[in-house]
């Protein structure tokens, strides 16, 4: 037990000392831990930041085609059930943003090669929060924004 | 450590629902351990692919804001009963995991 607690504590360690670099400007974080996971965007604190980095676009366009299946209360922030829709052609990528998350990206997918204008996952939420939806349709990025209600926040504890 | 990863399809709207569901904790780095009153290091799933006979259909990239034990699902159009569907993740530890199944 001891044993794995030092890895661990070793592990945070090492994560803050790329941090620092990270933030000195020596090292492009994105490609430090994981080749090609996006860390900038998942660490970014606003969602237009987030938006920035994942998609390279600071606006997007409001869609009647995006459907998002969510509660409108949530009992328990901990788990949200989300579920995104669209019927815009040529989707390439979804992407789902907690406004009020201390980070607000929850997860992007890329898809191709036959899917569906479709994912589903379940999130966590701090508090009660606008959730945006991104869908990146034919090279345009589309959205669309719902509220839920948190009555026992999920993130801390 | 091995970490169970299920994988299911089902029809839905004459296209190919895939379900997975992966047992992990899914740690914010942000919780801190009421015992020893230290932040409890993060600990989540960053990539996973879902592929239909071996062509990536799905590629996500998660966050810390997803629940515990995620269960992600995808849609595809076009896929015909007997085709292979995989999902491969990996975590910022290093640890990954895969399930395959046929639709």
């Amino acid at each position: 037990m001891n044993v794995k607690r030092r890895t661990l504590l070793k592990g945070t360690l090492a994560t803050g000392a790329l941090g620092l670099a990270a933030a000195a400007g020596i090292l492009k974080p994105a490609r430090v831990l994981a080749a090609e996971w996006p860390k900038n965007a998942f660490e970014a604190k606003t969602v237009d930041e987030a938006l920035k980095d994942v998609y390279g676009a600071g606006q997007a366009t409001q869609s009647k085609d995006i459907t998002i299946k969510a509660p409108i209360q949530a009992e328990n922030g901990a788990v949200v059930p989300i579920s995104v829709e669209t019927k815009l052609p040529n989707v390439e990528s979804i992407g789902i943003m907690v406004k009020e998350n201390a980070t607000p990206l929850i997860a992007t997918v890329a898809l191709s090669n036959g899917a569906a204008g479709y994912f589903s996952a379940r999130m966590k939420m701090a508090k009660t929060s606008d959730v945006n939806v991104y869908v990146k349709s034919g090279g345009k990025l589309y959205s669309a924004t719902q509220q839920i209600k948190v009555t026992v926040g999920g993130c801390g504890g | 450590m091995a970490r169970l990863t299920k994988i299911k399809t089902r029809a839905k709207n004459g296209a190919t629902e895939v379900l997975v569901l992966v047992n992990h904790p899914m740690e914010t780095g942000q919780r801190v351990d009421p015992k020893t009153k230290q932040k409890i290091p993060a600990h989540f799933i960053q990539k996973m692919t879902i592929e239909l006979n071996g062509k990536p259909v799905a590629v996500a990239d998660l966050g810390v804001a997803i629940s515990k034990d995620p269960l992600v699902g995808v849609m595809i159009n076009g896929a015909k009963a007997g085709d292979k569907v995989k999902a491969s993740w990996t975590d910022n530890k290093g640890e990954s995991g895969n399930a395959e199944t046929s639709v």
